[in-house]
Order: structure tokens, then C-alpha cells, then sequence
């Protein structure tokens, strides 16, 4: 018997959602991040039957219990080696990963690092909020240092890691950010993503209302944001500012904020005079990843904090290359006799 | 006996030829510096006895480190072979005859040769550097310390030297020659042919014919010396074995797994994916299946040993046949994704190939010890099924019962090896592709309740659907969080977690074997039963043919299905006045028996990274009976107290 489900194409984001009810926290960021990726699922037209959500641990990592595909809440750090593995079963399925701070860059940070090098054909979702929500509040690796949190009342002794340079650092072949509550924009980041052929990794400011609230506020707030956050787009330079006034350059290794030639609006002092073409032009498709790594490190307050695709490049995918040499064995020894594997080089008749 | 050769100093020609004596069985070794070929030598020996169509058993023996400083106690290493005409089950208790390269292989080795056995040094590496690196303060060639042993000093740098002297290569080419000098040497002692090493030779330095002539004229060099030195009176021969009559080849525990995979994708008609991080002794298990692409077969080198059980946990998953391998330190990084594999009932086989623990241990010497640890070492009650292969050739078939097992009953598998069958080789009887048995595997295409797909809706073996992601209709989602019984949805309700932990419980203690639970030697009753598991098989089987002969009352009994153990144990241990479980640990079977059977089974018990001797068994038994074994737990040797010497003969 087969059961024909609804022709993939006129599936609604709501097809998408199972029978069970999320369980975050209310006002959590996470419910912005699902519906959103149902309506690009939509979008897109997954078939439910191939699309694939794995997790790790976390409050994140319930994503795949609300999505009607196939899913795999799996155990603390882990969610990429299932991917691989999975992905090297079955290379054709559309495979997301869901994961937290926590999960990906602490426990997980060694699979997060291999997967990526690897390039393994994945969507990956990284919910960061800075913070453990589901042990109840204790630091998490993207925690700002000093940070006080219940198991750093004398404020955090690390420094933060940065996700996206993490990723760059495995020469992600896909590396973008979006924020939660910045919907439309979030849709575009998870679109690209998913149309990616490759490691897709997605760092999303996540709001955890419940024990690190207002954590990416500077880059939600309506009054701040457009100074904190930079929108990049491909081809275009990298400029920001309500009233998009202010620009960045590349001076020697490093970047710098710069006034847009042109625009009037008076600057601090801290700003010097630059002609429009100067400033840094994005392009994504560079195959050196040393800008987007660069742009990784803009950092609130010094600096607006980029915000859409760093980088996305066409690179060979993992279980591709795996299975091509398949493909090459039998070519070249022809396909195997497993009667002469087991007879083996020398045997001799009793 | 005390018949000591001397060597004369003899270039001795008289071409006459030497009686031959026939032998029902020998037991060599080879010892050496790590840097002398010395395994290469036992492999080669090994080959040519087996296609002469003797039985054979070999312990290759290695330090750690992959190059101590040369000639150190620590650097030496050896590979020892047991040739017979008749069936055999161990590398043998003692030495017939030993060669030794150097005085440190004669310092570590000298202890297992049998009085009057012969003892061939190469005399060229004795000096007095040579000695000290031994930590010899005299020459044991001179001091009588070889008084009990027939010595053969040959001078095996310079005859090798000069036979290779017109090949055009250096001296630190042909130097590396020697082993096959020794190996001419002893192939002439025990009458075997130089063919097929010459043919292995030709093959392996195709590209190098100067090296391919060097290496030559070293094995021919060395069997001619055999024959003109007057060092040797005589030379032997061991007619071939009457085995079941087959086609037959070698086999070691590790090539026999690797192969049994490549079988069970065959024969499930299946692509199999192996996960695996390097580890002593597993990794030529990857290094066997990563040479099989055009098997169906893929390999996986992943980051860590976590990531090798998670990504073939995701391969279980996505459908194919999934295995992970390693050893014991390794095993108990995948405890937490195993019971990822047990909460949602995936089939994965783990193979644990054993070795000297706890921690980094003694990587390349074997042990026994991992038994609890494949029984308890996870958080909650988390079962698996656990296989152990009793020999080289049964890694084959057991490896195959373990991926009808985890297919069947959705569960992980452990299968436990050890470094001594892994690395061990033996004859096996190449089995008809034809005539092994399918693995018919299920996976559902629609729903199998009226209220859709229930994930965790289970058959009468107690497993649930494998239902693959791709398939229109039965998306679900799995995980560890604690299952509703059949939708599989997350619960935390009290009744229901104790429910599933009952099911998951009760799933393998039915579990039926898909092969021998246990192997038989013996009587159904008697004064004694000797109970193992895994490797120990062949001292064990041999222990009894010999204690029967000398009219004890005994038989044994080795598990192959450790858990869930044989039910009917109990009633056929409770046949038995004594029970005895010899294990290379300190009582983990033992452990188990007493608690599930509530009978009272002795220990004996070795941990020393070497597998038992029959003579240990065979005195065990007899201290056993004689009423002193010492508590429940017996040193091996049960008459002088084990010597602690000064040298540290394991690296
Ligand atoms: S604890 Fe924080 S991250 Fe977790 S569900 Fe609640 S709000 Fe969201």
C-alpha cells in the first residue's frame, strides 16, 4: 500500500507543524525561528517525507518534536554525527540541523567543526541566546565575559567565542546570521540557507526572555538598531546608519567605520570623511574567506554587527565525495565477488 | 636435558644429508628489535605452514610504541606459531625453538622455551653495547645461563651481509635482511619450502628489484646455511593436519570481522556503513573495510569515538547496516550514544576489541576485561545484547548473528573481541557465499495503526518498525527523551517510563541466538565444568582434551551469547560438583553467573596481557580438586609464586 501525501508543492507552512505543542516559554525567540522555517519549507516546497530535523539537547533542540518530517532529538553536542551519518545512508534528504550555544559550541564544538570542514550537505540552525535556558540560567560559551549568571555571581572569567568565525575558521562553504523578531529578514537567511549545497550554518539571535532577556536588544531596539546592525548584501558596500550615512573600510588589516561621502549628518569624532567607493563592497563568493571572517568580528558596541550571508561558496559535499569513490572502486576493480573477498590471496585444499 | 650445540666455528660442508625427524607438532618464535622485521617473519612462516596444510595458531606480540630505542628490552618484539598435524587451539605453552636477534629478545623470550629447546642467536649482536641495552652484566652465551637449552649461535649480520653483498645496495639496505636470513634458517629446520615468501617477495618489491634480490638471496642464504652447517644434526618436519576437507586459508580475528561485515551487507542485500576512530587493536578492521568499496561498503574515519557511534547511529537511522569499532577506552566514550542506539531502538553492532585496561592500559596486549563494562557501563537500565567470538575464524560468523540480531530486534549489539584472536591468525574454512544465511530485513512503506504511524509499536519480537526517512506518510520523530509505548511521543508520565523500561528489558532478555549460545566439550556431568567466554576457547578445549586423558572428570562450556547468558546454564552448570570460569579478568563472568544462577563458580584468573596457557588451566583445575584454590580466586600459578623480575618484558 502507499499512501500518497498531498503533492509536496501546495503544502502550507501549518502542514508542516506536528501534533504536539511547543513547549518554550511564552515570548520565548524560538516560536519566531519554527514559524519561520515552516513558511520557507512552504516556500520552497519540501516534501515533509524527505526533509529531516535533527537536535541535540537544549531548549532549541525540541524544534524537531513540533515539525511534521522526520526528526531526531538526539543526545547533548552530538546532532552533527548523526547528521553525517545520515547523510552518508541517505545523501538525498534535506537535512536540518537544530541546535543552541551551548550545544553547538561547547559539548558539541569538536562534531560542529568536523561537519563543517567536511562540508556535510546540512541546513544548521544555531539558536544563540547567550545563555543555558534549560539548566536555568548558567553562562554559555557566547556569554559576554563577565557576565553574571548563576554560576558566575562574580561575573564570567571566559571570553566569548563567535560563531560565525568558529564556522569561517572550518571554511563553512555557508555562513550567515539573522535575528529572531527581524522575520522577514530571518525568512531570507533560512531561504538561502536551505538552497544551499553545503554546510549552511544560520547563527540567529535568539531572545531567552526568561534568564537572559533583552540579550540582543541593541540589535532589536528600533532606536538603536540601525546603527548596531548591518545589513550585507552581494555586490553592494557595507553600509548602515538611519540615515544609511556611515560606511566601513578596509584600513591595513582591519576595518573601520567611515562617513559616507555626501551625507551631512554631522558624526562623532571617531569617523573620518571617505568617498562612497572606498568602502568594502561585499562579496560573499569570495573563495579567500579572510573578509568574512573579518566582518565575523564586528562586534557591538565597537562596531554594527553584520547581519545576513558572509559567505557562500560552491564546494564538493561530503557524502558525495564519499560515494563518488564508490562509484570509482567498481569502476576500476569491478563490483566485488564476495566469494573470492572470502577466499582471500592464498588457500590451500585439505 | 641439558644438550648444548656448540657452535664449532664451522663452515662445515659436507652436503650430506641431515636425518629428518618427523614432529606431530612445534611451536616457534621469532623475537627481535621492533625495527627487525620480526612479524613479518612469523606472518611469512605462518602462510607457508598453512598452505603445507598444517593446523596453525600464532600470538603476535608487539610493544606500544611503534619504535623503542633499538635493542632496549622495551623495543623487542615477537610473533609466535604453533604448526601441526593435528587440530590445535592455542599459539602453544611452550617454545620449541626460539630465534633471537638480539640479547633483549633473548632476555624477554628465553622464559617460554622448553628445557633442551632450541635457542638460535645471531652471536653478531651480542656485544658489549648490545648486552647492556638488556641490562645483561654478562654475556649469557658464555655464562651457562643457556646451559639447559640447545644453543645455535649464528652470526647472522655477517652471513646475511655477505650474501647480499653483490646487489649493489648499502649496508643499511641489506641489513634489513636478516629476518629473512633467519627465516631461510628455520624453514630449512622445520623442512618447509622458500615458495611461496619468494613469490610474496617478487610481489611486494616489484618496483625494487634490487631489494627484491637482496631479500632473496638472504632466504635462500639462511636455508643453505641450514644444510651445510654443522651446527644442526638433524631437521624436522610436521605433516599436514587432517582437517575437514575444504579449501582453506588463514585467517586473523580482525580480517574475519572485517569480512563477516562485508558478508552481512552481502546477505541483506544491504549498503553497510562503518564509523570508526582509530584505536589499537580495532584500527585494521577500518583499514580492511576501507580497502572494500566495491563491496557496498563505506567507511567513515570520524573526529572522535563519539562522533563514530553517533554518525552510525545516523546511518542506522537513514537504513543501511550500521558498525562502529574500537577497544575499551573507546567503548566507554560511546557509552552515552549507546544509549541513544537502546532508547531508540536502532541496530547498530559495536565490535569492542579488548585489551589491557583501565585507561590507556597496555594497548597492544590483550585482555578480557570489558565484560561488565559492555553489560553496565551506561546510564539507567539500558540493555544491549552482547556477542563474544571464541576465535579467529568465529569473528566471522558471529559477526554475522550480531547484525541479525540488532536488524531483528532493533537494538544495538555489542560483539566482543580481544587482542589475541584479533591479531592471531588460524585456518579457516572458506564458507559457501550460497550457503550463508540471509538477513531479511523489514522496513514498513504504510501505517500500521488506524491512527497513522506508531513509531513504537512493536511485533512479537518485541521490535518496532524500522521505518526509513523518505518514505511518504511515516514521518515520525525518535529521540532520547523517554517514549510514549507505541506513538513514541515524548513522555514523562511515571507508569508509562517504568513500562518501557520493562519492554526494553524484556526485548533482550527473549532475545534467541542466531547461532551456538555456547560451545560443548565434554560430558553433561562430572566433577568439573570449566565455564568461559571469547578467546579463551582453545586453551580451554585443549585443557580438557588433555585433563580427559589423565582421567579427570571434566568438560567446558564457552558462551558465545553473553547476554541475555543461555537460560538452561544454570541446570547444566548445577551437573557439575565444581565450576570453574578461567577468564582473563578478575571474575566478571564469574560475577554474573553467581548472581544470576546463585552458583557457587570458582575463578581463575590471569590479567598479565597474554592469553592462558593449557598449563594453566590444566594446574588450575588440578589445585581446584586438590582443594587449594586460594578463595575464589587462584593465581595461575599455583605452584612458585610468580616471579618478579627485574625486567620489564612488556615495553
Ligand atoms: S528558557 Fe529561554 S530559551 Fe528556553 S524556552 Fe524559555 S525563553 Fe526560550
Amino acid at each position: 500500500m502507499s499512501t500518497a501525501t498531498p503533492s509536496t508543492n501546495v503544502l502550507k507552512a501549518a502542514d508542516f507543524a506536528s501534533d504536539q505543542d511547543p513547549r518554550w516559554c511564552p515570548g520565548c525567540g524560538d516560536y519566531a525561528i519554527l514559524a519561520q522555517t515552516k513558511k520557507v519549507l512552504a516556500k520552497i516546497g519540501a516534501d515533509r517525507s524527505k526533509t529531516v530535523f535533527i537536535s541535540g539537547i537544549g531548549c532549541s533542540s525540541r524544534f524537531p518534536s513540533y515539525m511534521n518530517t522526520y526528526g531526531f532529538h538526539s543526545i547533548h553536542g552530538r546532532a552533527p554525527t548523526l547528521v553525517t551519518g545520515l547523510k552518508l545512508a541517505q545523501p538525498e534528504l534535506n537535512v536540518w540541523m537544530v541546535t543552541g550555544d551551548g550545544d553547538a559550541l561547547s559539548i558539541g564544538g569538536n562534531h560542529l567543526i568536523h561537519m563543517i570542514r567536511r562540508n556535510v550537505d546540512v541546513k544548521i540552525l544555531l539558536f544563540n541566546n547567550r545563555i543555558y535556558g534549560l539548566t536555568k540560567g548558567q553562562y554559555s560559551p557566547t556569554s559576554e565575559h563577565g557576565k553574571k549568571t548563576k554560576s558566575t555571581p562574580m561575573g564570567s572569567p571566559d571570553m566569548p567565542v563567535r560563531p560565525i568565525s568558529i564556522a569561517i575558521a572550518a571554511e563553512a562553504s555557508f555562513a550567515a546570521r539573522a535575528v529572531d523578531i527581524d522575520v522577514k529578514h530571518l525568512e531570507y537567511v533560512l531561504e538561502r540557507a536551505a538552497k544551499h549545497k553545503g554546510s549552511a550554518f544560520v547563527e540567529i539571535y535568539q531572545n531567552c526572555n526568561i534568564f537572559n532577556d533583552g540579550a540582543f536588544e541593541y540589535a532589536t531596539d528600533k532606536l538603536t538598531k540601525s546603527d548596531t546592525t548591518l545589513y550585507l548584501e552581494h555586490g553592494k558596500p557595507l553600509i548602515f546608519g538611519k540615515e544609511l550615512d556611515k560606511g566601513i573600510r578596509v584600513h591595513g588589516m582591519n576595518p573601520e567605520i567611515v562617513r559616507v561621502k555626501g551625507t551631512n549628518d554631522p558624526q562623532g569624532p571617531s569617523l573620518s570623511s571617505s568617498p562612497a567607493d572606498d568602502l568594502l563592497i561585499h562579496d560573499e563568493k569570495a573563495e579567500n574567506p579572510s573578509l568574512a571572517f573579518m566582518l565575523s568580528r564586528m562586534r557591538h558596541p565597537d562596531f554594527p554587527e553584520p547581519l545576513g550571508v558572509f559567505r557562500a561558496v560552491d564546494q564538493e559535499r561530503y557524502a558525495q565525495l564519499v560515494r563518488n569513490q564508490s562509484v570509482d572502486a567498481v569502476e576500476r576493480l569491478g563490483k566485488g565477488d564476495l566469494q573470492t573477498l572470502l577466499r582471500g590471496s592464498e588457500t590451500w585444499t585439505v | 636435558m641439558s644438550t648444548v650445540i656448540e657452535s664449532a666455528e664451522t663452515d662445515g660442508a659436507s652436503g650430506s644429508p641431515k636425518p629428518r625427524k618427523t614432529l606431530p607438532a612445534v611451536t616457534i618464535r621469532f623475537a627481535g628489535d621492533s625495527g627487525d622485521g620480526m612479524q613479518l617473519a612469523g606472518t611469512q612462516f605462518t602462510d607457508t605452514s598453512a598452505l603445507l596444510g598444517n593446523d596453525i595458531s600464532t600470538l603476535p606480540d608487539f610493544p606500544a610504541e611503534i619504535r623503542a630505542p633499538a635493542g632496549t628490552l622495551a623495543g623487542v618484539s615477537g610473533y609466535q606459531i604453533h604448526f601441526s598435524s593435528n587440530d590445535i587451539f592455542t599459539p602453544g605453552d611452550e617454545v620449541d625453538a626460539l630465534v633471537a636477534m638480539n640479547p633483549a629478545a633473548l632476555r624477554t623470550n628465553l622464559k617460554s622455551v622448553k628445557i633442551g629447546g632450541i635457542v638460535i642467536v645471531n652471536e653478531d649482536s651480542f656485544s658489549a653495547v648490545d648486552l647492556k641495552k638488556a641490562q645483561y652484566t654478562a654475556n649469557p652465551l658464555e655464562d651457562g645461563t643457556l646451559g639447559r637449552y640447545r644453543l645455535v649461535k649464528v652470526p647472522i649480520d655477517k652471513l646475511n651481509a655477505a650474501a647480499t653483498a653483490d646487489t649493489g645496495l648499502g649496508a643499511k639496505d641489506t641489513d634489513r635482511c636478516k629476518n629473512m636470513f633467519a627465516l631461510g634458517l628455520v624453514y630449512w629446520l622445520y623442512g618447509r619450502p622458500l615458495d611461496a615468501t619468494l613469490g610474496y617477495i617478487n610481489k611486494k618489491f616489484a618496483k625494487k628489484p634490487q631489494v627484491a634480490s637482496a631479500n632473496t638471496k638472504a632466504l635462500q642464504a639462511g636455508y643453505n646455511f641450514g644444510i651445510t652447517t654443522e651446527l644442526f644434526q638433524e631437521h624436522y618436519e610436521v605433516p599436514k593436519a587432517k582437517l575437514a576437507s575444504g579449501l582453506y586459508r588463514k585467517i586473523t580475528g580482525n580480517e574475519a570481522v572485517a569480512l563477516g561485515m562485508v558478508a552481512a551487507a552481502h546477505l541483506s542485500g544491504k549498503e553497510l556503513i562503518y564509523c570508526s576512530y582509530p584505536i589499537t587493536p580495532a584500527s585494521d578492521i577500518l583499514h580492511e573495510l576501507s580497502a572494500r568499496k566495491n563491496f557496498g561498503v563505506m567507511t567513515f574515519q570520524a573526529e572522535d569515538e563519539i562522533a563514530a557511534m553517533g554518525a552510525a547511529i545516523g546511518v542506522a537511522f537513514g537504513g543501511s547496516l550500521a558498525a562502529t569499532g574500537t577497544s575499551g577506552p573507546g567503548l566507554a566514550l560511546k557509552g552515552e550514544a549507546i544509549g541513544l542506539a537502546v532508547m531508540t531502538e536502532l541496530p547498530v553492532v559495536i565490535v569492542n576489541v579488548q585489551r589491557g585496561g583501565p585507561s590507556t592500559g597496555l594497548p597492544t596486549k590483550t585482555e578480557q576485561a570489558d565484560l561488565l563494562q559492555a553489560m553496565f557501563g551506561r546510564n539507567g537500565e539500558c540493555p544491549v545484547p552482547i556477542l563474544a567470538a571464541t576465535s579467529a575464524s568465529d569473528c566471522f560468523s558471529a559477526l554475522i548473528e550480531a547484525f541479525t540480531i540488532a536488524t531483528k530486534y532493533m537494538t544495538p549489539v555489542l560483539f566482543l573481541s580481544d587482542g589475541y584472536i584479533a591479531n592471531g591468525a588460524e585456518p579457516w574454512l572458506v564458507p559457501d557465499v550460497d550457503e550463508l544465511p540471509k538477513i531479511v530485513i523489514h522496513h514498513p512503506t504504510a501505517a500500521n495503526d488506524e491512527g497513522g504511524f506508531m513509531p513504537y509499536k512493536r511485533n512479537e519480537d518485541g521490535a518496532r518498525p524500522w521505518a526509513l526517512p523518505g518514505t511518504p506518510g511515516l514521518e515520525h520523530r525518535i529521540g532520547g527523551l523517554e517514549k510514549q509505548d507505541v506513538t513514541g511521543n515524548v513522555s514523562y508520565d511515571p507508569a508509562n517510563h517504568e513500562h518501557m523500561i520493562h519492554l526494553r528489558a524484556q526485548k533482550v532478555a527473549e532475545i534467541k541466538p542466531a547461532g551456538s549460545a555456547y560451545l560443548w566439550n565434554g560430558p553433561q556431568s562430572g566433577d568439573v565444568l570449566l565455564v568461559g567466554w571469547g578467546s579463551t576457547y582453545g586453551a580451554i578445549r585443549a585443557a580438557v582434551q588433555q585433563l580427559t586423558e589423565e582421567g579427570v572428570s571434566v568438560a567446558s562450556c564457552q558462551i558465545r551469547y553473553l547476554n541475555p547468558l543461555p537460560e538452561q546454564l544454570g541446570e547444566m552448570m548445577k551437573r557439575f560438583k565444581h565450576v570453574l570460569a578461567p577468564e582473563m579478568n578478575l571474575g566478571q563472568l564469574r560475577m554474573l553467573l553467581r548472581a544470576k544462577f546463585l552458583i557457587d563458580v570458582q575463578g581463575l584468573n590471569k590479567v598479565r596481557g597474554q592469553p592462558f596457557t593449557i598449563s594453566e588451566i590444566t594446574r588450575g583445575v588440578h589445585a581446584l580438586l586438590r582443594g587449594n584454590l586460594n578463595g575464589h580466586m587462584v593465581s595461575v600459578n599455583d605452584g612458585p609464586a610468580p616471579q618478579i623480575e627485574a625486567i620489564n618484558d612488556e615495553g
